[in-house]
């Protein structure tokens, strides 16, 4: 062995953790991100950070990538200073980061993407090394079907998620931060991601997994960091402290429930929402769905089943659908979402993707609300009066309605979201994924006022990816699988074998996995 | 999941190339009819002149399609080529070495504005179209002073050299050839030719792949610069004087030509090929209209037309959405 490889094996020594940051601070103006950390990671280990949106993490991610620099504070990499001014500096350092908000370039195609920074790639002639890697990484986690010559922007949102998961181990990184990276994955993909994860930290590379699903965190996590308000509250290994302790922990405050609890079921209620045999180019076939006054009636399914594209259909976002609508049992054509807003039909659609489908980031809170109520001929939109309710039973958290939206977090961001479309007073709200990303507490928030206005006779129509909201929140879900439903569990069917089962198209008796079982175990 | 895809490659690549392939039947069809209706067919002398013409707005439109493609936009393309002109005129006779450092030099002054656009735009962070139109201004002045009056002389031999023809191809054709081939092609493989396409498309996921944002940008300017300088210079040869009063005219010509040509002013979609192909198909129209005997004073008209209805072709697609949303992508 060589003096070199010597030294390099020394690096490597797990005495010496991999990233020490040592009393780090960092300041928005006014406003403390991150007050005085202490934070080390350790090579070989799977480190979960924890705690609600605000709490720093993203900061804390934001510093370790280079991409914004801490007001003070001091930073080692395998126990030498290092300051982090750039992401190239910080890939240079192996330290790899896949953002929240995604890093690809929507023009460029998935293969020129991966060529972006990719390891020995400069401003010369790009080789194209490593792209095996990536293409063996996208066959094992389901995304063999992405071609490497389609444009990202062409992608739908997991397989984007996928291309960022490739990315990122391509570059070989000896620490990879996944920060909220598999949010619009299903379970089964997921599970291939934190088998390749697994591997990863097994070669030797540190893992920071930032996640708001608790199943998640139980499934890959070896230790545990929990943030609160800008500081690092403990840090501890996976197990010392349950479900209950580590919420607590989080929101500083005891939780006894996430959901609220469900209306006795009414069989006999109106039905506001009808839909007959609705179809769309294949992709949704024959789906007729029901909806009584007081119901949260759930969509589940694996990505792409046709459920994302029968909530826009039912807004009328999509060109030539087939089937009937009938609100309140009036039947009626919703042609545009323009229709679908009118008094007389009153549908409210939140979508997927808040940043940009939801909101208009760089105007203010204000002007974001009155989106929504413009064209109602019955509204004045400009009156603020309309909103004051809404955002009061909201509890949105801002510096004044002047402000952009993007000054807001996440959840506080889905609640202006929220808001704008409560102002009409819906009599049908339709909501694709409306906590994917957001805290646990403002999750717990929106619960509560999905069911409060549920129990107010709103018809709510919820599709979701997390397993524990279609089975705590919902009155009966429907699971999609190519277009059509194929379960329709309410009441003790509703259980996550079930779910699981529908969403993978086998019988309930079927044999389910162990891996499967495992990740629902806190549902 | 798994869609099925029945459609073979060469559709693939029209389609994810469909604003190029929309731009070249065009202007297959406009040269088609121009050398139908010239008087004289397709002479090696008619073809010369319109690729002579073509060639200077195509230099043109590679400056500001290098702009175009980050998201920003050159308003002093044509003032480089008035400024690089002027200097041409100085320098591009006499012996043969001092004819080789001239049209170095001319081709060097336009990068050298290119890098100072960039950077004033990157260290300055004001926006491009302020930068632009300012320098504009200066090199415009800088031409007058060097030219108050068109004049000056460009060696004939050298002249001729650029702007006839090899064994009956046109030169700037090979020109033309040789920018995309020897250069466009295998600079978009390139680390930095991608970097201009991220930075156009989306800055921040530029940024946070590790690309150097800043010096993208510079180079960007920096090769608009080099292009307005080469469109100079091909300007000198075809009209052998020096004339400082040639910007306007151009700069909004480049831009037309890159719109034209499939490159969107938004950045980050387009290509250099794009640019030359709207440039020629500009010029064919110009030259079409010349021998159609329509009056002169209507030309504008019917170029604005023509290149409102390019450009509606090149947003067919969006009937073709079917998910509304899609169509605002």
């Amino acid at each position: 062995m060589s003096p070199l490889e010597l030294e390099v094996s020394d690096m490597f020594d797990s005495t010496t953790p991999l990233l020490e940051m040592q009393d780090i601070s960092m300041h928005f103006g006014a406003t403390k991100a991150l007050d005085g950390v202490d934070f080390v990671c350790k090579a070989g280990e799977v480190h979960a950070v924890l705690g609600e949106n605000g709490a720093g993490k993203s900061t804390l991610m934001k510093l370790i990538a280079g991409v914004i620099q801490p007001t003070q504070g001091r930073l080692r990499v395998d126990g030498k200073e290092a300051s982090l001014n750039s992401p190239k500096t910080a890939l240079k350092h192996g330290l790899v980061c896949m953002f929240q908000e995604l890093s690809l370039v929507p023009d460029l195609t998935v293969r020129e993407n991966l060529l972006l920074g990719a390891p020995g790639a400069g401003l010369g002639w790009l080789k194209g090394r490593g792209l095996d890697t990536a293409q063996s990484v996208l066959d094992r986690i389901d995304g063999a079907d992405i071609k490497m010559s389609q444009r990202v922007a062409d992608l739908t949102l997991p397989q984007r998620q996928q291309v960022e998961i490739a990315k990122a181990i391509m570059k070989k990184p000896r620490l990879l931060i996944l920060d909220e990276a598999t949010s619009a994955l299903s379970a089964s993909v997921v599970e291939k991601v934190f088998d390749l994860v697994r591997e990863e930290r097994d070669a030797g590379t540190a893992v920071l997994f930032i996640s708001h699903r608790f199943h998640e965190i139980e499934a890959l996590a070896d230790r545990i960091s929990v943030f609160r308000n800008g500081q690092c509250v403990a840090t501890f290994a996976k197990g010392a402290h349950d479900y209950g302790e580590i919420i607590d922990m989080m929101v500083g405050q005891k939780i006894e429930e996430l959901f609220p609890e469900k209306s006795p079921h009414r069989n006999e209620a109106e039905v506001v929402l009808d839909v007959r045999n609705f179809s769309w180019e294949g992709q949704v076939r024959d789906v007729s769905v029901t909806v009584r006054q007081g119901e949260i009636v759930g969509l589940g399914g694996l990505d792409g089943q046709g459920q994302g594209a029968f909530l826009m259909g039912l807004f009328g976002l999509l060109r030539k659908a087939d089937g009937t609508t009938a609100i309140s049992g009036q039947p009626g054509e919703i042609k545009s979402p323009k229709a679908a807003k009118h008094q007389d039909v009153a549908l409210a659609y939140i979508p997927e993707d808040r940043k940009t489908e939801g909101l208009i980031l760089d105007q203010s809170i204000e002007e974001n609300l009155e989106l929504a109520a413009l064209g109602r001929s019955d509204l004045n939109a400009g009156d603020a009066g309309l909103y004051a309710g809404t955002l009061d039973q909201l509890a949105l958290k801002h510096g004044g309605l002047h402000l952009p939206v993007s000054s807001l977090s996440g959840g506080n961001q889905q609640k202006v979201v929220l808001a704008k479309w409560l102002a009409l007073k819906p009599r049908c709200l339709l909501l694709a994924d409306p906590t994917r990303g957001i805290d646990v507490k403002t999750k717990t928030e929106i619960y509560a006022i999905l069911r409060q206005l549920a129990d107010q006779g709103t018809a709510i129509l919820l599709l979701s990816t997390d397993y524990e909201e279609l089975i705590q929140l919902c009155d009966e879900t429907h699971v999609f699988f190519n277009g059509e439903i194929v379960a329709s569990l309410s009441g003790d069917d509703l259980t996550p074998q079930n779910i699981i089962a529908a969403t993978l198209n086998v019988s309930s008796e079927g044999r389910v996995n162990g891996a499967t079982e495992g990740q629902v175990a806190h549902a | 999941m798994v869609r099925p895809r029945g459609k073979s490659h060469m559709l693939d690549y029209m389609r994810s190339n469909r604003r190029e392939v929309i731009a070249g039947v065009v202007l297959i069809v406009l040269l088609a009819t121009y050398i139908g209706t010239h008087p004289r067919g397709a002479s090696t002398y008619v073809m010369t002149i319109w690729a002579n013409q073509c060639l200077i707005l195509g230099l043109a439109a590679c400056a500001q399609f290098f702009a175009v493609v980050v998201r920003g936009i050159d308003l002093s393309v044509g003032a480089v080529m008035a400024l690089t002109n002027c200097i041409g005129s100085y320098l591009l006779d006499g012996s043969a070495f001092g004819m080789a450092f001239g049209m170095v030099a001319v081709v060097a002054a336009g990068a050298l504005c290119g890098l100072l656009n960039g950077l004033i735009i990157v260290f300055g962070r004001i926006q491009p179209i302020v930068v632009t139109l300012a320098t504009a201004s200066i090199f415009i002045g800088l031409a007058l002073l060097l030219r108050p009056t068109p004049g000056g002389a460009v060696n004939y031999d050298l002249a001729d050299g650029a702007t006839l023809d090899v064994l009956g191809i046109p030169t700037a054709l090979i020109i033309t050839g040789l920018v995309v081939f020897a250069f466009w092609l295998p600079f978009r493989r390139t680390g930095l030719g991608l970097g201009l396409y991220a930075l156009g498309s989306s800055e921040q996921a530029a940024f946070q792949s590790g690309i150097d944002t800043r010096f993208i940008r510079l180079a960007a300017f920096t090769l608009a610069g080099l292009f307005g300088g080469l469109a100079g210079l091909f300007y000198s040869f075809v009209t052998t004087t020096g004339d400082a009063g040639i910007a306007a005219g151009f700069t909004l010509n480049s831009i037309a030509a890159v719109v034209l040509g499939g490159v969107l002013l938004r950045g980050g979609v387009g290509t250099l090929v794009g640019a030359l192909a709207g440039a020629f198909i500009l010029k064919t129209i110009a030259s079409l209209m010349f021998f159609s005997g329509i009056p002169s004073l209507a030309q504008p008209l019917f170029e604005g037309l023509i290149l409102a209805i390019a450009i509606a072709i090149g947003g067919a697609d969006v009937l073709r959405a079917r998910n509304k949303l899609e169509v605002f992508a």
